[in-house]
C-alpha cells in the first residue's frame, strides 16, 4: 500500500516557524485537501515533501520505509510530483521539450517525445498542444502542461498547490475531472487550497493546517463547510478591534474604472470602482493572486493602470509617480518589506528617503535633523533599533515599523496598506494593527489589503471582495459572515449569500 | 572589380573566423545564464598558449588543442566564481581578463625573453582546394580552422535544440527554478556551458596567433572579445545570427584594409571604428534586450 | 560522504574591515608558482613587490606618481558602481579627457599656468562626461545594457585617437606618432623638486576626499546609495532612478577624463596612444577592492600603484617580468570578491 507520512515536521525560516510539528498522512488513491489560510504553512510542508526546503525537524516515510528528500529529483524518484502555484515551466521552450525536461539520454528526439506526450495526454484525458511554444499558452493550458509533466515522470502522488487560483469557473470543472480519472488510476493527490466549497466538493478528506500547526483531518462526508471553516480560522480574539462605528464624511479616496491587464500570469485588474471614507477602513480580502498584488501597486504608483481613474481628496492622481502620491498625502504600506526598504542604508536614512528636500540644506544633508527625526519615529513607533542600525539587521516586525514611520508619520489623508501584517509574531501584528485604527481615528481613509480573513473583520468596517481581479461585491462588516465573505472569495457574486448554493468558481 | 569582390570575401571569412570562435563560446556561456566578460582574456590566453607550444613542441595542432583545453580551465574558474560563489559576474570576468593577458605577457617574457626579432612560427597553411590563380581560389582555399569555425555554427545550434544537454542549458538561463524543480543540476549544466565557452573563446584567440599570424604579439587580439560581446546581443542569441554578425563585422573590417590599399582619402581608422558603432546601432534597434535569456547576470541559489 | 552546502548568514560587521587582510596573503600564495617558475625565490620576491618600494624617497614617490591616475579611475568607478551604473568605460573616457588636455595645449599657445591649469581641469572633466554620455542616455532612455556601449566606446576612442595621432595631431618633432607639446601654461606643476610628482596626485586626493563628502553628506549622494543598494526601494521612496543614474554616470565620465587630462598635463606633455595602459580597467578594479568607499579607493591606488611599482622593481632586480604585478592584481581583485561572497555564508554540514 503506498502510502505518505509526514511525521513531526518542523520549519523555521529565521525566527519565523513555518512548520511546527506537524503530522501528514496519505492514503493511496484518494484526494487529500490541505486546507488553511495564508500563511498556514500548507506550501511550505509541501515544498519539503518536494524536496525544495529541508526540513529542521521530523522525518518523512513512503510506504511505511523512512526516506530522504533533498532535491527535487529525490522526490521525482521516490513517485512525488508538484504543481507549484508559480509554474516551472520555461516559457521560450515548447510544451514537448518542458514535459521532457529533466530526463536523461544525449539526444532529444522530438517526434518521439510529442508522441509520447500526445499519447499520455490522451490516456489522462489532458488536453495539451505538445508543439506550442508555452509562453504563449494560456494559464489553465500551462497549468495542464505542469500536471502532465508530473505525470510523464510516474508520479503517484500528485501535489497541487492553489491550482484554482488562477481558473476561470469552467476550467475548474474540467480540472476536477482530471483529478477524478486521477484517482482511479490509483494517483494521490495533495490539493492545497483555501477555497471551502471546492475543497467539498472535490476531496475525499481534509486536513486542515492554521499557524504552522495541524488542527485535524477529518473526512469530506462528515464535515460542513462551517466547520472547516473554524478550524481554519479559529476563534481566537484580537487584541485590536475597532470600536464604534464611524459617519461617512466624505470619500478621501475614490477609484473609478480600474483597468490593468493581465500579462505573465497575473489576472490582472478589470472595471474596479469604489471609496473609502475619512475616518473608516476598507478592508479587501480575497484569496491570493486574485489581483491584490496589482491594486496595490496601482495605488502605490509603481504600476501604471491601463484605463480609470484614481482621485486623493479633490485632487486626480491617476497615474502619479510615488512622489507625486506622497506629496498628495498618501501614506503606503507596502506587500514586500524587503523590497520597499534599502537594507544596506540605515534606518535614519531609509526614514527620510521619501522626503530629503525637507532635510537638507542645499544639496548637503542635515545628518542632525536626520538623526533627531530617527530618533522620534523611533521612540514614537516603538522600533527596536538604533538609528545608524542598518535595515537589513532588523526583524520584520521592526522593519515594519520603520515604514509605518515613514508613511503615517507625515499625517496623510489615504493610507494604503497591503498585507501590513504578513509574517509578523503577535506583538508586532497587534501594533501595526493598533496603528491603523489610530489613523481610521483621525479621519484617515484607510484601504486594507490582506488575506488575513480575520484581521479584516477586527479591522475593517466594510469589506470589499477581490475575484479574479473583480470586486465581487462590497458588504458591512457588522452585516456579514465569515462564510458569506468566504464565498465571495470563492467567486460567488454577493447576491449568493446562502451557504446551500455551492457556487463552482 | 571581381579581383576586389574576391580579395574582400577570402578577406571577410578570414577574419570572422575568431569572431565566429569567440562569439559561439560567449553564446554558450549566455545561453546558460552566465554574462563571461573573461572572453579577451581567454582568447589572449588561447593565443599565447597555442603559440608557445606550438613553438617548443614543433606541432601546430598540438598547441591549438593546449589551447583549447586552457580554455575549458578558464570557463570553469569563471563557473566557481560566478555559478558556485555568485560574485559580481561583470568584475568577476574583468578580472580574469586582467589574470589571463597578465599572466600571457609573463609567461611569453620568461619563454621568449625580448629578442630583437620576435619569434615567429610557421603558421597554419591555408588549405589548397582550388589552384590560387583560379577565379575562386582565394575565397575557398581558407584555413583548416576557418572550415571549422563554419561547420561549428550549424553543430553549435544543433547542440542547443537537439541534444538534451542544449535543451538543459537553454532551460537554465531561462528559468533555473524550473530546471531545479524539473530536477536539473544548476551549476553543473552552468559549469558545463560555460568550460566549453572558454575552449572556443580560447580556440579563437589560438586561431590569431596559430593561423593568421604565426607569432604572438601584444595586440593580437585587441578588443575582439568585447566586439563578440557585442555580437551576442546583435545575433539575438541565436548561433545563426552569430554568423551574419561576424560576417558584417569581418566584411567591415576587411573592407577598410582594401579600401585603404585604393588610396581612399578616409582615415581607415573611420572604417575600424565603423563595425563597433554598427553594433551600437544594432543594440539600439535590438530595443530591450528582449531576447536575452531570463536569468542572465543572476546567479541562482536554492533555498 | 559528507556533503556540506554553503548556509546563508549575515557576518559579523567586523569581518568587512579584514577581507583585504586575508586577500592579500591568499593572493601571494597563489601568485608564488609563477615567481618560482621565473626562477626567483619568493620571499625575495615579496620584499621588492612590497617593501622595496618604500624605502627609498624615489621609489617612494614613484608610487604616488603611478597611483595619481589610478586615485582618479577608481574614484570614477566607484562612483559610477555606488549608483548602480557598470560604467565599463572609465578607459575611454580617460582617452576623452587627454584628448581634450591635448588640444587646449595646443592652441591655449602663452595662457599663464593660473588660467591654463583650471582649463585643462575643466576641459578634461568636461570631455569625460561627453563620451559618457552617449551610453548613460542609451540606458536610461532605452534600458541599453551599459556594459556594452562604455565596453565599446573604449575601442571607439582608441581609433579617434590614432587617427588623430597620425593625422592631423601628428607632431612633426618626433618621430613616433605624438601631438606637439601642450603649452608651458598648461603643465601640471611638480609638487617636489626633480620628482615626477605632480598636481594631478592634489587633484586626485581632493576628488577622494570630494567624493567622500558628497556620497556620504549630500542628498544626491544618499540618493545614489539608495539607487545603488536597493532600486526598487528607491523608487518606492519616490527617488527618480533614472535621472540619479544619468547624473551618476556623467560625473563619473568626468572623473575618468581627469585621469586623462592629469596624464597629458603632469607626465608626458603630449597625448600618445599608450597614455593609458589598462588604467580604466584598473580603476575598476581599485573600486572593488575599495568597497566603492572612497577612502578604501585611496588605499587601493595606492597599493596597486604600490604593486605596479614593485613589479618594475622586481623586474629589474631579479628579472620577473613586469607583468607578475598585473597578475596579482588580478588575483587580489577575484580573491576579494570571494571574500566579500564568502563573509554571507556559512559552511553546513547538509
Amino acid at each position: 500500500m503506498f502510502t505518505v507520512q509526514m511525521l513531526g515536521i518542523v520549519k523555521r525560516f529565521g525566527d519565523r516557524v513555518a512548520n511546527d510539528g506537524i503530522d501528514f498522512e496519505l492514503k493511496m488513491g484518494e484526494i487529500h485537501a490541505l486546507l488553511g489560510e495564508n500563511g498556514a504553512g500548507k506550501t511550505t510542508l509541501m515544498r519539503i515533501l518536494y524536496g525544495l526546503y529541508t526540513p529542521d525537524g521530523g522525518e518523512i516515510l513512503i510506504g511505511g520505509n523512512p526516506v530522504k528528500i533533498h532535491s527535487p529529483r529525490d522526490a521525482i524518484r521516490a513517485g512525488i510530483g508538484m504543481v507549484t502555484q508559480h509554474f516551472t515551466l520555461v516559457p521560450t521552450l515548447t510544451v514537448a521539450e518542458n514535459i521532457t525536461l529533466g530526463e536523461g539520454g544525449v539526444l532529444v528526439d522530438l517526434r518521439q517525445i510529442k508522441a509520447r506526450v500526445e499519447a499520455l495526454s490522451e490516456r489522462l484525458g489532458i488536453p495539451v498542444k505538445a508543439g506550442a511554444r508555452v509562453g504563449q499558452l494560456s494559464v489553465g493550458e500551462q497549468q495542464r502542461v505542469e500536471i502532465l509533466k508530473a505525470l510523464a515522470r510516474d508520479a503517484r502522488v500528485l501535489i497541487l498547490d492553489e491550482p484554482t487560483a488562477v481558473l476561470a469557473p469552467q476550467e475548474v470543472q474540467a480540472l476536477f475531472e482530471v483529478l477524478g480519472r486521477l484517482r482511479c488510476e490509483g494517483i494521490s493527490v495533495i490539493f492545497i487550497s483555501h477555497k471551502l466549497h471546492e475543497v467539498m466538493t472535490v476531496c475525499d478528506r481534509v486536513t486542515v493546517l492554521r499557524d504552522g500547526r495541524a488542527v485535524g483531518t477529518v473526512e469530506k462526508a462528515r464535515t460542513t463547510p462551517s466547520e472547516l471553516a473554524r478550524m481554519m480560522v479559529g476563534r481566537e480574539s484580537f487584541g485590536v478591534h475597532r470600536q464604534g462605528e464611524r459617519l461617512p464624511t466624505g470619500a478621501l479616496l475614490r477609484v473609478e474604472g480600474l483597468n490593468v491587464r493581465s500579462r505573465n500570469g497575473s489576472v490582472g485588474l478589470h472595471h474596479l470602482s469604489f471609496e473609502v471614507q475619512a475616518g473608516e477602513v476598507l478592508g479587501v480580502a480575497g484569496v491570493s493572486g486574485n489581483g491584490q498584488v496589482e491594486l496595490g501597486e496601482v495605488l502605490s504608483g509603481m504600476l501604471r493602470p491601463d484605463a480609470g481613474r484614481i482621485w486623493v481628496g479633490t485632487q486626480e492622481v491617476t497615474r502619479a509617480s510615488p512622489a507625486a502620491l506622497i506629496r498628495a498625502g498618501v501614506g503606503r504600506i507596502p506587500e514586500d518589506r524587503h523590497a520597499s526598504l534599502v537594507g544596506e542604508l540605515s534606518v535614519a536614512d531609509n526614514l527620510v528617503l521619501d522626503q530629503l528636500e525637507h532635510f537638507s540644506r542645499q544639496g548637503a544633508l542635515d545628518r542632525s535633523a536626520i538623526r533627531r527625526n530617527a530618533e522620534r519615529l523611533i521612540a514614537e513607533f516603538q522600533i527596536k533599533a538604533l538609528p545608524e542600525t542598518p535595515v537589513r539587521a532588523l526583524s520584520g516586525g521592526n522593519m515594519q515599523k520603520v515604514l509605518l514611520a515613514r508613511s503615517l508619520s507625515r499625517n496623510p489623508l489615504v493610507v494604503i496598506a497591503s498585507q501590513p501584517t504578513r509574517g509578523l509574531d503577535v506583538g508586532a501584528t497587534d501594533y501595526v494593527r493598533g496603528r491603523l485604527l489610530e489613523q481610521r481615528a483621525r479621519g484617515a481613509a484607510v484601504l486594507l489589503i490582506s488575506e488575513d480573513l480575520d484581521e479584516i473583520f477586527a479591522l475593517a468596517d466594510r469589506i470589499a471582495v477581490l475575484f479574479a481581479g473583480k470586486l465581487m461585491g462590497i458588504v458591512y462588516t457588522r452585516e456579514a459572515t465569515v462564510e458569506q465573505v468566504g464565498l465571495m472569495m470563492a467567486g460567488a457574486p454577493l447576491e449568493r449569500s446562502s451557504i446551500k448554493e455551492v457556487a463552482r468558481g | 572589380m571581381e579581383i576586389f569582390l574576391v580579395g574582400w570575401v577570402a578577406a571577410t571569412l578570414r577574419v570572422a573566423t575568431p569572431l565566429i570562435f569567440g562569439t559561439l563560446g560567449e553564446l554558450f556561456s549566455e545561453r546558460s545564464g552566465v554574462l563571461n566578460l573573461g572572453i579577451e582574456g581567454t582568447m589572449f590566453l588561447g593565443a599565447f598558449l597555442g603559440f608557445a607550444v606550438a613553438s617548443r613542441s614543433g606541432s601546430l595542432w598540438l598547441g591549438f588543442f593546449v589551447a583549447v583545453l586552457a580554455g575549458m580551465l578558464s570557463g570553469g574558474l569563471m563557473a566557481l566564481l560566478a555559478v558556485r560563489l555568485g560574485v559580481n559576474q561583470h568584475v568577476a570576468g574583468l578580472g580574469m581578463t586582467l589574470l589571463w593577458t597578465g599572466f600571457s605577457l609573463f609567461g611569453f617574457r620568461l619563454i621568449f625573453g625580448e629578442p630583437k626579432v620576435p619569434p615567429s612560427i610557421t603558421p597554419f597553411q591555408s588549405l589548397s582546394i582550388l589552384p590560387d590563380s583560379s577565379f575562386l581560389g582565394p575565397i575557398v582555399n581558407q584555413h583548416g580552422l576557418t572550415y571549422v569555425a563554419f561547420l561549428l555554427v550549424p553543430i553549435a545550434g544543433w547542440v542547443l535544440h537537439r541534444t538534451r544537454f542544449g535543451l538543459n542549458v537553454r532551460a537554465v538561463g531561462e528559468n533555473p527554478e524550473a530546471a531545479d524543480a524539473a530536477g536539473l543540476n544548476v551549476y553543473h549544466i552552468r559549469t558545463l556551458a560555460l568550460m566549453i565557452g572558454g575552449g572556443l573563446m580560447a580556440g579563437g584567440g589560438a586561431f590569431l596567433s596559430l593561423a593568421q599570424l604565426g607569432a604572438f604579439t601584444y595586440g593580437i587580439v585587441a578588443g575582439r572579445g568585447w566586439v563578440c560581446i557585442a555580437l551576442i546581443i546583435f545575433a539575438n542569441w541565436r548561433a545563426a545570427g552569430v554568423l551574419w554578425g561576424a560576417l558584417i563585422f569581418g566584411g567591415v573590417a576587411a573592407l577598410q584594409l582594401r579600401l585603404q590599399t585604393m588610396g581612399l582619402q578616409l582615415p581607415y581608422e573611420l572604417f575600424l571604428a565603423l563595425p563597433y558603432l554598427v553594433t551600437i546601432l544594432a543594440l539600439i534597434i535590438a530595443g530591450r534586450n528582449a531576447s536575452a535569456p531570463a536569468a542572465l547576470l543572476k546567479a541562482y541559489r536554492r533555498e | 560522504m559528507v556533503k556540506f552546502r554553503l548556509e546563508q548568514a549575515s557576518a559579523p560587521l567586523w569581518f568587512r574591515p579584514l577581507i583585504p587582510l586575508i586577500a592579500l596573503p591568499v593572493t601571494f600564495l597563489l601568485t608564488t608558482l609563477l615567481v618560482l617558475w621565473a626562477g626567483a625565490d619568493p620571499l625575495k620576491a615579496y620584499y621588492h613587490f612590497l617593501i622595496a618600494p618604500l624605502s627609498s624617497r624615489v621609489s617612494l614617490i614613484e608610487v604616488l606618481v603611478k597611483s595619481t591616475p589610478l586615485l582618479l579611475t577608481g574614484a570614477s568607478v566607484a562612483f559610477a558602481f555606488s549608483a548602480g551604473y557598470w560604467n565599463i568605460g572609465a578607459e575611454g573616457q580617460l582617452y576623452a579627457g587627454a584628448l581634450a588636455g591635448a588640444w587646449l595645449g595646443m592652441v591655449l599657445g602663452d595662457v599663464s599656468p593660473v588660467a591654463g591649469i583650471p582649463l585643462m581641469i575643466v576641459g578634461g572633466f568636461l570631455a569625460g562626461m561627453v563620451w559618457a554620455l552617449g551610453p548613460a542616455l542609451l540606458k536610461t532612455r532605452l534600458n541599453v545594457d551599459e556594459v556594452v556601449t562604455t565596453l565599446l566606446l573604449n575601442s571607439v576612442i582608441l581609433f579617434i585617437v590614432s587617427y588623430l595621432l597620425n593625422g592631423p595631431w601628428r607632431s612633426p618633432a618626433s618621430m613616433w606618432p605624438q601631438s606637439p607639446e601642450i603649452a608651458q601654461g598648461t603643465h601640471f606643476f611638480r609638487l617636489l623638486p626633480r620628482a615626477r610628482l605632480h598636481f594631478g596626485f592634489v587633484v586626485g586626493l581632493a576628488v577622494i576626499v570630494l567624493e567622500w563628502f558628497v556620497l556620504q553628506r549630500t542628498t544626491l549622494g544618499l540618493r545614489m546609495r539608495a539607487v545603488g543598494l536597493g532600486k526598487k526601494a528607491a523608487r518606492f521612496a519616490g527617488l527618480n532612478v533614472n535621472r540619479t543614474m544619468l547624473t551618476a554616470a556623467l560625473i563619473s565620465g568626468g572623473i575618468a577624463g581627469l585621469a586623462g587630462v592629469g596624464e597629458v598635463a603632469g607626465i608626458h606633455f603630449h597625448l600618445i596612444e599608450s597614455i593609458s595602459d589598462g588604467l580604466g580597467y584598473s580603476g575598476i578594479i581599485i573600486a572593488t577592492l575599495g568597497g566603492l568607499h572612497p577612502f578604501g579607493v585611496g588605499l587601493a591606488a595606492f597599493f596597486i600603484g604600490l604593486i605596479d611599482t614593485g613589479a618594475q622593481s622586481l623586474s629589474r632586480a631579479l628579472g620577473v617580468p613586469v607583468y607578475l604585478g598585473t597578475v596579482v592584481q588580478a588575483i587580489l581583485l577575484l580573491v576579494t570578491l570571494s571574500l566579500f561572497v564568502l563573509q554571507n555564508y556559512r559552511l553546513r554540514r547538509a
